[in-house]
């Protein structure tokens, strides 16, 4: 068997919190394999949270070791994880986080800003993107131009813009409506069928069965680990929801005042 | 992260908040403008003191007779006929450290010629005066040995009687009559400008010192040959002091003056009020300059204040450009970009009205202003430096922030 994408051993973090310590991640080993769509779930405070900052290079374990790629992440100084999170990872937040008051295209553009790509190629590789994500036309809105769904789009955009090899999703539905959180789940689900590793932090279940393996957090301990038989297709879904929306629609037109 | 790409981020940032942008920057524009007008002032008016001071020559002795007594009533300086023009020429010959001695007559008289007339001071003078008191003919010539010798009924004009007397057209070789003599005008004098007293040096004109002694003031040959004034030019690099002193003993020694006797002359020496006058100038211009610097402080501090403000407003987008991959050191040149764009863009706004507002001062007030690039330099030079200063510790204290918590700010 090749080396695991991610591989982390007895991976833990403790904060100090006036005067108490708090363990938010007490021993955590999880293998994920390059190409894998998981889902990590767990309540509030189970951990899962801390467990995606560690991943994602935002946080550094208390003691445990993560290794990226057969590469070991724990250790290295800000620069280094900054380089991590720069060409290898790419986020996107429940809250979309993109730069207000500036236009699609340079949000997606904003990785390749820090890795000195020049300015013609960050214009050509954002474009690139933003096409792929369907949203060609929109690259000179601003985000209060676009809905949800098309800002979470573009976040994904700028994820993708790097060419990382792993997609990390922090409640990338929390903020959006049941059709729009299954366009969004099918953009992932596209990318993964692509071959991208997707890690994707919900609380919702209905959310979590887009995904092929759930991880189940709780008082940061990994409690269920178990392979989704046969995920949702949300491509489907989104036709359906779309279809009985528009029904909704009609038959409220029938209806008279 | 190449410069032009953070200056084009900070400009956008600015942009968002205008108004907020534009009062920061009033700060430094006030600032700069303050040091500019101030800086321009000051050396103004320094500069005019020390071109009366170049004009006046700053190694000049002026000597003249002492004061006179009648009736117990002592006249003043200048009163006496003691100095005669002998005297004049026996510093001239026998003190080492004198560049130039001229005798002077001096007297005032209508003047005649053109197409007007004018009334004017001239001065009988030798050729020692043109170097004594730094005149230089501007057109014709000066005079020459036999001029002097021979009482010539030659003139130079002074620029103010000139203009007077024949407006735009050539007056050498044009006759003018002062007190009704006729005199041939030989030269122009070049323009000098008003004296520290505010008195015009070009209403004046120059004759030979014979030719006003013999043909103008109408004292006859034979009799003692005295004058007003005599006009005494130190060399470069000689002590004044010194040089006054060996002036002194010549005349005590050729006017018979017993020790312990009162000099029967006065000797002055211009240049020493000259010189204190423009250190009060130059104590000014640095006072005046400290008030705007301080000014300048204030504006920095206000770009620290707003940098603050801006960086904890902008702590989520701190953490989502850490999130893809801004180093500590990436947030740090984007902020501290930004407080130096600032910064510069109230300098140069400051310097456009810091030298609008010197013109206007020079223009409406009338005092001497000069504006060099020195201050203009300076004051970029400067609020480059306040942003950096200024902006340093906000942009510091946003790099250090942790992605995760930067993330996560409300």
């Amino acid at each position: 068997m090749s080396t695991p994408l991610i591989t982390t051993r007895e991976l833990a973090k403790s904060y100090a919190l006036g005067g108490f310590t708090v363990h938010a991640l007490r021993g955590v080993s999880v293998d994920i394999a390059a190409g894998e769509f998981v889902a990590v779930m767990g309540p509030s405070g189970s951990g899962k949270s801390t467990f995606m900052n560690l991943l994602g290079c935002l946080d550094t374990p208390s003691s445990g070791e993560y290794l990226l790629a057969g590469d070991r992440v724990s250790g290295l100084d800000s620069d280094a994880l900054a380089a991590i999170r720069n060409r290898r990872i790419g986020f996107v937040f429940q809250s979309f986080n993109l730069l207000p008051r500036t236009s699609a295209l340079e949000n997606i553009a904003l990785p390749l800003l820090y890795c000195g790509v020049s300015g013609e190629e960050r214009d050509r590789r954002a474009a690139a993107r933003l096409a792929e994500v369907g949203l060609a036309e929109r690259g000179h809105h601003h985000p209060a131009q676009l809905s949800g769904g098309q800002q979470q789009r573009v976040a994904i955009a700028r994820a993708l813009v790097n060419d990382p090899v792993l997609i990390l999703a922090d409640e990338p539905t929390g903020a959006l409506d049941t059709l729009t959180s299954c366009e969004v789940m099918a953009l992932l689900q596209q990318l993964n069928a692509q071959g991208m590793t997707v890690v994707l932090v919900t609380h919702e279940h209905d959310i979590a069965e887009f995904a092929k393996r759930v991880i189940t957090f709780r008082d940061g301990r990994v409690i269920e680990d178990r392979v989704v038989e046969k995920p949702q297709d949300a491509v489907a879904l989104a036709a359906q929801l779309r279809e009985g929306r528009a029904s909704d629609e009609t038959q409220g037109g029938e209806v008279p005042a | 992260m190449n410069v032009l790409a953070s200056m084009r981020i900070a400009l956008r940032a600015l942009r968002i908040n205008k108004l907020r942008s534009a009062l920061t920057m009033l700060g430094i524009i006030i600032g700069v403008a303050a040091v500019i007008t101030m800086i321009a002032v000051g050396s103004g008016a320094q500069s005019q003191i020390e071109s009366q001071i170049k004009g006046l020559g700053t190694n000049l002795i002026i000597l003249m007779p002492g004061s006179s007594t009648s009736g117990g009533v002592r006249m003043g300086a200048g009163s006496r006929n003691t100095l005669t023009e002998e005297d004049g020429y026996a510093i001239q010959r026998d003190v080492p450290s004198v560049q130039a001695s001229a005798p002077t007559l001096r007297g005032t008289g209508q003047v005649v010629g053109g197409s007007g007339n004018w009334s004017t001071v001239f001065y009988g003078v030798t050729p020692e005066y043109f170097e004594a008191r730094n005149w230089v003919v501007a057109q014709g010539k000066g005079f020459e040995a036999a001029d002097i010798s021979g009482s010539a009924k030659v003139a130079l004009l002074g620029d103010t009687v000139a203009r007077n007397l024949f407006g735009d057209t050539d007056p050498i070789g044009q006759i003018v009559r002062i007190r009704k003599v006729p005199f041939t005008v030989i030269g122009t004098l070049e323009k000098k400008g008003q004296s520290l007293m505010g008195q015009d040096q070009d209403d004046v004109i120059l004759m030979p010192i014979s030719t006003a002694r013999n043909r103008v003031l109408g004292q006859g040959a034979g009799r003692l040959r005295t004058v007003g004034s005599v006009s005494i030019k130190v060399r470069d690099g000689e002590n004044m002091a010194e040089a006054e002193a060996q002036i002194r003993d010549l005349l005590r020694q050729r006017h018979r003056i017993q020790s312990g006797q009162e000099d029967d002359f006065t000797l002055r020496n211009l240049s020493e009020v000259l010189s204190a006058r423009e250190e009060s100038s130059k104590i000014m211009g640095l006072l005046l300059a400290a008030v705007a610097s301080v000014s300048l402080l204030v504006g920095g501090i206000g770009i620290m204040n707003i940098m603050l403000v801006s960086v904890t407003e902008r702590t989520r987008e701190i953490g989502l450009r850490m999130a893809v991959g801004a180093r500590g050191r990436d947030i740090l040149t984007q902020f501290l970009v930004e407080a130096i764009t600032l910064a510069l863009i109230g300098g140069l706004l400051g310097i456009a009205l810091g030298v609008g507002g010197s013109l206007a001062i020079g223009r409406f007030v009338g005092w001497p202003i000069q504006l060099g690039i020195e201050p203009v330099a300076l004051a970029v030079g400067f609020s480059a430096a306040i942003g950096i200063f200024f902006g340093f510790y906000p942009a510091r204290k946003a790099s250090r922030l942790l992605p995760i918590e930067a993330l996560r700010y409300e």
